[in-house]
């Protein structure tokens, strides 16, 4: 009986995201946003081996309101395809990377995922659409404060989010079944490929501000110290001319 | 009108007015490239001296009424330029202009035009206080041009010793102080009122050069440094500065810095404790804690960089780019006997040696370390010694080409005759290793490979592939060239290195394809694939199918950082729009619009004026032949005065010392030049005669620079200044001559029509040393200087038909 309240409460609570993101005036700009965000992605299917992103990716994409998420001055700008200043020479990703990055990090129920970097909040709200326990930590004290009141007002009080050093990831709730990386650094810190739980994958884009080069996917192998990394380019691009 | 002012008192207004303007254009490129980045710095800059375009279409129109109140417009053209400087830029700092959002915001570009209107401004107020003197005294016109350019000379050279004492936001109030100053000796000579002005801005000049900086420098949000300190408990400890950069040494007890580029995935060493050192606010380096336990730095040994310590054990290891001591704490920690660490910047070889000496563990005076302050090119060619590595990594015009910004600028460290000099201090058995960020495409770590393997052609090397290695992680890779083929206890060390490391190979002799992919995978063996189409049998057809520019990069077309090919421009520019900007190299395409710009701004200041220039009686000159005689000249000097900066790095190290010496030789000796014609000693010279001279004389240069070069390398640097000096002399002062002789004869046929010459000239020198600038980079220095002796052949023809002897 407990359990079928719980789902019932769960179902709820997902109908109620549904209704919280379908009547803000903003649904045809969402609309257009996952249309920018399925046409790139059509684009650049050999560069990221995948046609169509998951639709549970998509339908998170459509749920959560990304016009929360930017500063009040970009509000009109929140759905373009593309990456917008938060302040603290921090951004919001690109709905097209966020997606990419969150499909390449596999979804499932009840899944530990920890993000470095929570930023505006809006990665970690997309992940609790998709049913993870989000645990993520900030380094930067006004933008964590922000974020976690942000992430209580819009209905995803369950992400977990911390202020301080990332680097260690957060050991207590470890190991995670993803973790995703949104400030990359020249090395990877050893403390979270530890806390990658075997067969898990990490996420973490690389290039400066504004401009990611490209997406470093990193697998861990369910052998001891089997690390494997893909380079993912998010554009399309072939290096070679003619008769390849 | 006022009584004219003394000769002396003329002159000295010019002069320092022209000292303080072109310091200011110098000085500007640093602060800009502090606040933003660099390549905005040179487009913003490049476009501002347009002010001196400006100021000539202006005074086309307003010239008779600004004469005749010669002394109050000089004195309030001054004062413009004094209190504009500090202003202006405080006000373009105050832009909400960010320079890595151009790619996604049209806004970004109306910010920018307004950011470099605002830098125009002084240098306008500047312009007009020389053109106004040509105007007044045209029976003076080439002493006051002589003054001008002196000044310039001088202001060139100052600026950048005032870089060395003081921090560049100080520099600047003092500049505006000088700007001030330069108003007195003008205005003393006045009446009452305009006297009392030149006390009040005596009383500005004297506070603003005392006070303390009034506009602070705000580097942007998204800088290196901003977001370091963004962090809880970061604080910049120290700040060292030089013309070579702003440097802030930041310590955070609560987040340390980690800095350990390239580190392997299978790692599980900590970090020792660190400083991080930023430059201009961006590129982070390391000064790391060393307390002599080397159990604390095994994290060193995990990154690509460590792999020539793998494969050959070297004894004698010479780091280029030491900077804060990461290299050398590496070499030391492989068991290195003798490591020399070569540094360019004395601030940053000061932090470690001083500020932060103890955390350092006084790293800079181990007894199995020796430091050299000089540049990397300069040390290899001045030295004599030997090595068994000699070690370049990630240093900044290959290691922060994360956005690649450094399309135009030129290294000559990454060339085929850089590659040559270092093999031949190497010891037998000796290596040269680079390394460098990863980027995909592979781009910048095929260029180099290209390089080395047309070092090893060049030295006879039949079978390069036996002397190469390449290994890739995910962030970095290294690439080795041995003098000597690879030994297969060699090969087998390079190969155990990379497997326990998670890295893969690249190219090792007899490399197998699957060993190319397999820890870090793309969705293709880029890296692979190019090295072994470089070393095969069709390494010219890979070049040309390859959508960017890999081929070498040679002293004369030293632009290791340029990868963009004309022809794929337009999709790598539809990329953009995607996000791809990554794959962009933005130095390249911000020359284009750089020039693109300044030819329609320039078309448009020259054509302008044109409607309402008077008709003077009875001869007038031809229109079209006085605008292309001072279009070819104002383009030459830019063009050769650019070349020989390129030329004078590799002679002098430090490219703000070439710059500096280059600069200030060309415009002082130019300004004797324009001296001669006043004093009539070349006053009846053709300019055929003067452009025939300086075509031979550049030719000359051209031919024996390298070996010159060679000759004069392991001489002390103050004497291989003074020889550039001298050397470039008798060039400058011929080089001098063309304007003012021009000058000259159109204020004898039409006065009025000088400010438009000036004008004309003023843009001919932004549009030339942008298309010089761009023609080196797709055909080199020497052709350049060829083009502008052509140019300035071309003028000496043009003098008879622009202008006709009246008399």
């Amino acid at each position: 009986m407990r359990c079928l309240l719980l789902l019932m409460a769960a179902g709820l609570s997902s109908a109620a995201f549904g209704v919280r993101a379908a009547a803000d005036g903003y649904e045809e700009a969402r609309h257009g946003m996952l249309e920018a965000v399925r046409r790139l992605v059509a684009d650049t299917r050999v560069e990221t081996g995948r046609a169509a992103l998951a639709p549970e990716v998509m339908r998170a994409l459509e749920s959560v309101p990304r016009h929360e998420f930017v500063p009040s001055g970009l509000v009109a700008r929140a759905y373009e395809n593309r990456p917008l200043p938060i302040g603290h020479g921090q951004t919001i990703s690109q709905p097209y990377i966020v997606a990419l990055m969150t499909d390449l990090l596999g979804s499932g129920p009840d899944r530990a995922v920890l993000e470095v970097g929570t930023g505006s909040g809006y990665q970690a709200a997309v992940l609790a659409e998709l049913g993870a326990r989000v645990y993520s930590v900030e380094i930067i004290p006004p933008l964590a404060e922000s974020a976690k009141r942000r992430l209580d007002r819009l209905g995803y009080g369950d992400v977990a989010v911390k202020l301080g050093d990332g680097y260690y990831g957060w050991p207590e709730h470890a190991p995670f079944d993803a973790i995703i990386v949104t400030a990359a650094a020249g090395h990877v810190p050893p403390p979270l490929v530890e806390q990658l739980a075997p067969g898990a994958r990490m996420v973490i884009p690389v290039g400066p501000r504004f401009a990611v080069q490209h997406l470093l996917l990193i697998e861990k192998g369910h052998e001891e110290g089997e690390i494997f990394t893909r380079n993912i380019l998010p554009v399309r691009f072939v290096p070679l001319t003619g008769d390849h | 009108m006022s009584r004219p002012p003394a000769s002396a008192f003329l002159y000295l207004s010019v002069a320092l007015v022209s000292a303080a303007a072109l310091a200011c254009e110098v000085l500007l490129t640093r602060l800009l490239a502090i606040v933003h980045w660099h390549h905005f710095a040179y487009l913003v800059i490049s476009l501002a001296l347009l002010g001196f375009g400006a100021s000539g279409a202006f005074l086309s129109l307003a010239g008779s009424w600004c004469t005749a109140r010669f002394r109050a417009c000089w004195v309030a053209n001054a004062a413009g330029f004094g209190f504009g400087a500090p202003l202006c830029f405080a006000l373009a700092q105050a832009l909400p202009f960010n320079a890595l959002e151009v790619a996604w915001s049209a806004r970004q570009w109306g910010w920018l035009a307004l950011l470099f209107l605002c830098l125009a401004l002084p240098f306008f107020a500047a312009a007009n206080c020389i053109a106004l003197s040509f105007l007044r005294y045209r029976e003076r016109i080439a002493a006051v041009y002589a003054a001008d350019l002196a000044g310039a000379g001088l202001g060139a050279a100052g600026v950048i010793g005032w870089l060395y004492v003081s921090p560049p936001e100080a520099v600047l109030q003092g500049l505006a102080a000088l700007g001030l100053a330069a108003a007195i000796p003008m205005g003393w000579g006045g009446g009452r009122a305009l006297r009392a002005a030149c006390a009040a801005l005596g009383l500005a000049a004297a506070f603003l050069a005392l006070a303390p900086p009034l506009v602070p420098l705000a580097p942007s949000q998204f800088k290196g440094l901003s977001q370091a300190l963004e962090v809880d408990g970061a604080r910049v400890t120290a700040t060292r500065t030089s013309p070579l950069g702003v440097l802030s040494a930041v310590e955070n007890d609560r987040v340390p810095v980690r800095h350990a580029p390239g580190l392997s995935l299978a790692s599980t060493a900590a970090i020792a404790p660190q400083i991080g050192v930023y430059t201009d606010a961006e590129h982070l380096r390391v000064i790391t804690r060393f307390d002599g336990d080397f159990a604390r730095l095994r994290y060193l040994a995990e990154s690509t960089s460590a792999l020539p310590y793998h494969a050959v054990r070297p004894a004698r290891v010479l780091v280029l780019g030491a900077g804060g001591g990461a290299g050398v704490l590496q070499a030391l920690e492989a068991g290195a006997e003798e490591v020399h660490a070569v540094e360019i910047d004395p601030e940053m070889v000061a932090l470690v040696r001083e500020d932060f000496a103890d955390f350092a563990g006084d790293l800079y005076r181990h007894p199995r370390v020796r430091v050299h302050v000089a540049e990397a090119r300069d040390h290899l060619r001045a030295r004599f010694e030997r090595y068994d590595l000699i070690q370049i990594a990630l240093l900044d015009s290959f290691g922060a080409a994360a956005a690649g910004l450094h399309a135009s600028s030129e290294s000559y460290l990454y060339t085929v005759e850089a590659v040559r000099a270092a093999l031949e201090r190497l010891r037998p058995g000796g290596v040269l290793a680079f390394t460098g960020w990863v980027k995909v495409p592979p781009r910048d770590g095929v260029k180099l490979f290209a390089t080395l393997i047309a070092a090893l052609e060049e030295r006879g090397v039949s079978d390069s592939d036996r002397h190469l290695a390449w290994v890739r992680g995910w962030s970095t890779a290294t690439l080795m060239l041995k003098r000597d083929a690879w030994s297969a206890a060699e090969i087998d060390a390079i190969r155990d290195f990379a497997r326990t490391r998670s890295f893969d190979l690249v190219h090792v002799p007899g490399v197998a394809r699957e060993e190319a992919n397999r820890f870090n995978r793309l969705d293709r063996p880029w890296f692979f694939e190019a090295a072994a189409a470089l070393l095969g049998p069709h390494r010219e057809r890979f070049f040309e199918r390859y959508k960017f520019h890999v081929e070498p990069a040679s002293d004369d077309r030293p632009h290791f950082s340029r990868f963009v090919k004309w022809a794929h421009l337009p999709e790598l520019l539809r990329l953009q729009r995607q996000g791809g900007i990554g794959l962009l190299e933005l130095g390249y395409p911000v020359l284009v619009v750089t020039l693109g710009v300044s030819l329609l701004a320039g078309a448009l200041l020259i054509l302008a004026p044109l409607a309402f220039l008077p008709a003077p009686s009875p001869r007038p000159p031809a229109r079209a032949g006085v605008c292309a005689y001072f279009l070819c000249i104002g383009f030459a000097f830019l063009a050769i005065e650019i070349a020989f900066i390129q030329k004078a790095m590799l002679l002098l190290g430090a490219p703000v010392l070439a710059v500096a010496v280059v600069l200030s030789a060309f415009l002082v000796s130019a300004g004797i030049g324009s001296l001669a014609v006043q004093r009539s000693a070349a006053r009846g010279l053709p300019v055929r005669a003067v452009a025939v001279a300086i075509a031979a004389l550049s030719g000359l240069y051209l031919w024996g620079l390298p070996a010159f070069v060679e000759a004069v390398a392991t001489l002390p640097l103050v004497l291989r200044a003074a020889l550039v000096v001298v050397m470039l002399f008798p060039l400058g002062v011929l080089m001098g001559m063309p304007f003012p002789v021009g000058l000259r004869r159109l204020a004898a046929a039409a006065a009025p029509w000088t400010p438009w010459a000036w004008g004309i000239n003023g843009c001919a020198s932004v549009s030339g040393a942008v298309a010089s600038t761009l023609l080196a980079v797709h055909f080199g220095f020497s052709a350049v200087v060829l083009l502008a002796a052509g140019v300035y052949l071309l003028a000496g023809a043009l003098e008879r038909v622009s202008f006709p002897r009246s008399g």
